[in-house]
């Protein structure tokens, strides 16, 4: 039963809600504090390290010249509503227990409540000979910009031979984004005329394409439709740049020419310094449901800060800022929060030649065949079409208009919903349940 | 699921041989487990590994990934393969009397 929201009574005491990281979630989370809670009871102060917010989902594209560097970027200030105070620092550490942020020029921040939106940092060097001969020269990664441009200029002048694209172990940022580079290499090089000439290999720790069967196997079928080769349980223990091996942990070898990896990911640095808050890989320990921390009752987290088992994506974040606001404004009520969060996550796949796949997908339910949204809905889900790759195209536009200020996307529920969806025979029992 | 014998005890196992009861696992299971995937004999480092798991497992529901065990365990990835040939967090669940680790998305 849901309690009755917002509660008709001013917070007694003036509450101060510092968010740490102004990326997606905590410029999502912000504006949409900003709009719950009226200034003269809730201050909101944001702390990120650098001005420029990224469109992520855009980095994808920059390798193959379909984006520039200028298009999605953009200021973190601008995308802030009035009335939320920006710092520009970096973190130092977080004293759960005074409930302080130390930032590292010195100032420390009191807060109420923390959320904490630092996202996931990329951990190149924790990969042997990674970052060592061959570094931006034929070993490239596309997860931030630098990368993608350095990558951009080598492609284009790629004459053939072996490009490797491998992601060296989970948890990634948006888990399909190394497929969906695969196959739009493959289209590049067609419209390059050297298709031929390449050997293109998708090298992953997982068991197949994917981590859920029912993509996995509709994922794998267009890497052989397309003659991309795919390698499977390969854990990436060394890269050597100079001889062109990517070696794995049990002695396997793969030959590259070119290599496109995704490096490991951990949380932001911060958190390891911080007692209490992150796992082993600095992600923070979170309530599925409720995005509360395990470590304090006033400390949140959000998007792929979090140690959740869901996808770290836009789209998550998006559906889990649904959920937080609800729930902050409860707990600066005193009011029990609520579960509402299911893991949903949709993504659009671009699988090359102006088509993509669609995935809806929560902590239950893999994702399956059908359509989106709901029965009658014009998107097919894991099945190719352009109007998915005019929607992954669409979503830039939602992003800066929509999501980060911090409103709904119409017809698409914050809770995955089954409407559409053809569950497999042997699900269809355990859906019913 | 289906009933096996292993090691002279009669334990339910899945399809792909892990045990559906932890309860129901003993250290002569481990060795017989080991023993039919290649591993001769369990040494200190295996078991320094497979109890860190099955710690792990019974204490927060879910088996740590093979960069999670690498940084915890106390062995590090490389040897990890060494120990447990192919997919170390898979067979040490397996041969510590846990679920197959669920894999992240």
């Amino acid at each position: 039963m849901r309690l009755p929201w917002p509660p008709n009574h001013a917070l007694t005491m003036r509450q101060r809600i510092v968010i740490l990281g102004g990326g997606t979630g905590g410029t999502m989370m912000a504006n949409r504090l900003r709009r719950a809670h009226a200034q003269e009871d809730v201050d909101i102060v944001i702390v990120d390290r650098s001005d420029d917010h990224v469109y992520q989902p855009g980095l994808l594209f920059v390798p193959f010249q379909l984006a520039r560097a200028a298009e999605i970027t953009r200021p973190r200030a601008a995308q802030l509503r009035h009335g939320i105070e920006l710092r520009r620092s970096e973190i130092d550490h977080v004293d759960l227990g005074a409930s302080t942020v130390h930032l590292t020029d010195g100032p420390v921040l009191e807060y109420d409540l923390l959320v904490v939106a630092t996202g996931a940092e990329l951990l190149p060097e924790d990969t042997e000979g990674l970052t060592g001969p061959g570094w931006g020269e034929k070993v490239f990664t596309f997860y931030d910009l630098a990368g993608g441009q350095g990558l951009a200029a080598a492609l284009a002048q790629f004459p053939g031979g072996r490009l490797v694209v491998n992601l060296v172990d989970m948890p990634i940022k948006c888990p399909v984004a190394p497929l969906e580079f695969a196959f739009l290499a493959d289209w590049y090089l067609h419209d390059r005329g050297v298709r031929e000439d390449v050997e293109l290999s998708f090298v992953t720790p997982l068991d197949g394409a994917f981590t859920k069967p029912i993509a996995s196997e509709r994922l794998s079928s267009l890497l052989d439709e397309k003659g991309i080769e795919l390698v499977t349980e390969f854990a990436t223990g060394e890269v050597d740049g100079h001889g062109g091996r990517l070696v794995s942990y049990d002695e396997r070898e793969v030959p590259f020419d070119l290599l496109v990896t995704v490096p490991l990911h951990g949380g932001a640095g911060y958190v390891a310094r911080s007692p209490g808050l992150g796992d082993e890989l600095g992600f923070v320990q979170t309530d599925p449901h409720t995005l509360q921390s395990r470590a304090a009752a006033n400390v949140f987290a959000i998007g792929d800060a979090t140690n959740l088992p869901t996808s770290k994506a836009g789209s998550v974040t998006h559906f889990e800022a649904d959920v937080l606001t609800d729930n902050i404004g409860r707990f600066v009520h005193g009011l029990p929060l609520e579960g509402g969060f299911d893991g949903h996550a949709n993504c659009f796949v671009e699988t090359g030649f102006k088509k993509a796949l669609l995935i809806d997908f929560n902590y239950d339910t893999e994702p399956l065949p059908g359509r989106f949204p709901g029965h009658a809905g014009p998107l097919p889900l894991l099945a190719e079409s352009r109007l998915n790759h005019m929607g992954k195209l669409m979503f830039q536009w939602f992003y800066w208009h929509v999501l980060l200020p911090g409103r709904d996307i119409p017809g698409i529920p914050t809770q995955m919903s089954m409407a559409g969806k053809r569950a497999p025979a042997a699900q269809i029992q355990e859906v019913e349940q | 699921m289906s009933t096996e014998t292993i090691a002279g005890r009669a334990v339910e196992v899945d399809s792909e041989g892990f045990l559906e009861d932890p309860k129901q696992w003993n250290e002569g299971i481990a060795e017989e487990i080991a023993h039919g995937n290649g591993i001769d004999h369990l040494t200190d480092r295996h078991w320094q590994v497979v109890k860190f798991m099955r710690t792990s497992y019974l204490e927060n529901g879910t088996a740590p990934s093979i960069r999670s065990l690498g940084k915890l365990s106390g062995v590090p990835i490389k040897e990890l393969y060494q120990l447990f040939p192919k997919g170390p967090a898979k067979l040490a669940a397996k041969i510590g009397g846990i679920p197959k680790p669920r894999g992240c998305i």
